[in-house]
């Protein structure tokens, strides 16, 4: 028997009101496997994200971590079970400088005081690794340029080694090099065995990083590729709702992924 | 990448040029670097708004100055003893104002709760016989559960803390007129524990340089022991002349004031309580866990709930310091007047803690300010206050020229804010 995904969701609904923004929702994400999240503005794609994350619980469906079922009701439980995200507002302190973001509720102590030492030569250390133009990491981020807010965004996601990682069009603000600096690192997160979810407009970067495609069109699944066999006319037909049925005959414990 | 060459500027502090050069030449760019470094961050802090208790400064110096030509007798051991006691009630408030200033929020309880306080201290010690040491505590305490009670509501029902407060400013100063019953006014015991707050001094000389030498040593070991342990990983220090500098400012400043303090009475009982507490405060915020995420809250009570952070537990101990810093400077001010009456914690009082905090630096959009600034905010008005009173000037005088100040230091918050944000640039 293969192994279960590491992240799995089945009927995930959430309301806001009267508006169901999800309807029955399935996703699976296995260890090193990068699952594109696709869709039109509003298709729900952040806030399945949210829902993941803990940052807005779903209503009602399961969500399985290995297998088993969890709840994840507020963003502490998604982080206890090793699930980070970086989010399309990056949702960082903007008065706070480079390492009390990255750091921020789970600060290193010593002798019950916040060791700013060892947090910034951590700091340094994993922007070293992430990017060659690491921002002054004492200025307040609010000061700094929106590439380099991405670069710690990104970096705190990274900060707990995270099994399961959710990025929310974490190249919407880079530039060309950063860009390419972010895909690579996806590249090898996904070779050390991290699940990845990808949330991007970039057809290009789906096609060269990701392995399946999953589109939502309005709250719902409304299809899942295999990136390196479907055509990028299905995926984006699917995407526009030129295709609407796809649900139904691909369903994902079909496709058995 | 403005950035990185800031970080570049920061970094060479202490610079290691090449060995090659010959030696005076070297020693001469060495020098000229680190002076145009230094130049280099001190711009960048003044353009990003991190020099916030400069100005602050610039107004204290230019009010002692005035007030020194106006009256010789402005800057005498005297005066400036009498105004060290006199910044510590309303400046241990304005302390607790910052706490909710970093959240972004307003508390407008705090005079109706230090006046709610020192009702109770008063009405169970000098009405019911309580011991001292009991009713401060009791005293205390309702400071802090009024606070408490007030954060929890404002966590709850996301209401603005400012209009929760407007509630407790009104319900806390009823509670308080009901305390006092039909007595009005209690006079409390001249040789009592809360008259001593203020009106004890400790006229050994080596109390106030004692304190001088603490401060300034601890300054220095700090900033060493951080340099040491900075260097030893290999992580861009401070030069140990800028931690000499910095430790000899302290030091000149603090051996000034104990030199005037003995020339009065020695060290006010109640200055001493007064820095130890916004020193320990100013730990606590900046140093601790707990201080990181009130920081935190008032960068974006959003982004801090996503990291995981208990917003409600945080926004309820705030107000609750605020409520308990309250408390224990109306015990304060009711020990200088050796009184507590109807019109306790009323009046200007909320208004001069509030002005306090924001004219030291602290900004009224969150998440930026020092408990210092409480100390340095007070400083600026009582000096006017005191000056006013010396110079036998109007108090309509007094209020305008407050107002002034609080009305630049307000403008200047908006600017270095605005400037922060403009920053921002790719």
């Amino acid at each position: 028997m293969p192994a279960p995904p590491l992240l799995a969701l089945h009927g995930v609904c959430k309301r806001f009101g009267v508006v169901e923004v999800l309807s029955d929702i399935e996703l699976k994400i296995h260890a090193g496997q990068v699952v594109a999240l696709l869709g039109d503005n509003g298709a729900g794609k952040s806030t399945l994200v949210k829902a993941i994350s803990g940052v807005a619980p779903a209503d009602k469906g399961v969500i399985k971590w290995e297998g088993r079922p969890v709840h994840i009701k507020r963003p502490h439980d998604a982080r206890d079970l090793g699930i980070a995200t970086v989010y399309q507002d990056l949702a960082l302190c903007g008065n706070l400088d480079v390492v009390g973001n990255l750091f921020l509720g789970r600060e290193i102590r010593r002798f019950g005081f916040l060791d700013e030492v060892e947090m910034e030569r951590r700091t340094r250390h994993l922007l070293e690794r992430l990017t060659r133009g690491i921002p002054d990491l004492r200025a307040p981020v609010v000061s700094l340029s929106s590439g380099q807010r991405q670069t710690v965004a990104i970096a705190r996601s990274l900060l707990g080694d995270p099994r399961v990682l959710l990025l929310d069009e974490p190249t919407a603000a880079l530039g060309f090099e950063q860009t390419t600096e972010v895909l690579d690192l996806v590249d090898h997160l996904r070779d050390r065995g991290v699940g990845v979810l990808l949330i991007s407009h970039n057809m290009g970067d789906v096609k060269a990083l990701a392995d399946r495609a999953a589109v939502l069109r309005l709250g719902r699944n409304n299809g899942f590729f295999d990136v390196n066999t479907a055509s990028q006319e299905q995926i984006i037909s699917a995407v526009t709702g030129a295709t609407e049925n796809v649900p139904r005959r691909m369903a994902p414990q079909e496709t058995g992924w | 990448m403005k950035g990185m060459r800031n970080m570049a500027d920061n970094t060479r502090a202490e610079p290691t040029a090449p060995h090659t050069k010959a030696r005076h030449p070297h020693r001469e760019r060495a020098i000229a670097h680190a002076v145009e470094s230094w130049v280099g961050v001190f711009r960048r802090k003044l353009s990003a708004g991190e020099l916030s208790w400069l100005p602050v400064v610039l107004v204290l110096a230019a009010v002692w100055i005035t007030f020194q030509a106006l009256n010789e007798n402005f800057l005498s051991p005297r005066n400036l003893s009498n105004l060290s006691v006199d910044i510590v009630g309303t400046g241990l408030i304005a302390v607790g104002i910052v706490f909710v200033l970093l959240l972004g929020e307003l508390d407008l309880s705090v005079g109706s709760i230090s006046g709610l306080a020192a009702a109770v201290f008063a009405v169970l010690n000098v009405n019911n016989g309580v011991p001292e040491w009991l009713a401060l505590i009791i005293a205390v305490f309702a400071g802090t559960v009024t606070g408490a009670v007030q954060g929890f509501s404002f966590a709850k029902t996301r209401v603005p803390a400012f209009v929760v407060t407007l509630a407790g400013l009104l319900t806390w100063n009823g509670l308080m007129l009901y305390i006092l019953g039909t007595s009005g006014t209690v006079n409390l015991d001249e040789n009592g524990l809360v008259a001593k707050l203020t009106s004890h001094y400790f006229t050994n000389d080596a109390a106030a340089y004692g304190l001088a030498t603490v401060g300034a040593g601890m300054v220095f070991l700090v900033s060493y022991q951080n340099r040491r342990r900075r260097r030893a990983v290999g992580m861009p220090h401070r030069s140990l002349g800028g931690i000499a500098v910095r430790a000899g400012g302290v030091a000149v400043i603090a051996f000034a004031a104990a030199y005037l303090l003995n020339r009065f009475q020695g060290l006010p009982l109640a200055l001493l309580i007064f820095l130890v507490v916004v020193a320990g405060l100013d730990i606590a915020l900046r140093h601790t866990h707990y201080g990181r995420q009130v920081y935190a809250l008032g960068g974006g009570v959003e982004a801090a709930r996503r990291a995981s952070l208990s917003v409600t537990r945080v926004q309820t101990a705030v107000l609750a310091v605020s409520g308990t810093m309250a408390a224990v400077g109306g015990l304060f001010l009711a020990s200088r007047i050796t009184s507590v009456s109807t019109g306790s914690g009323s009046g200007v009082l909320l208004l001069n803690a509030i002005a306090a905090a924001v004219i030291g630096g602290t900004s009224l959009f969150g998440g930026r300010g020092t408990t210092w600034s409480a100390v340095l905010g007070i400083l600026v008005i009582q000096s006017i206050a005191s000056g006013m009173a010396i110079t036998d000037t109007p108090v309509a005088v007094q209020f305008i020229i407050t107002g002034g100040v609080l009305f630049a230091a307000v403008v200047i918050d908006s600017l270095s804010r605005h400037s922060q944000e403009a920053h921002g640039r790719a």
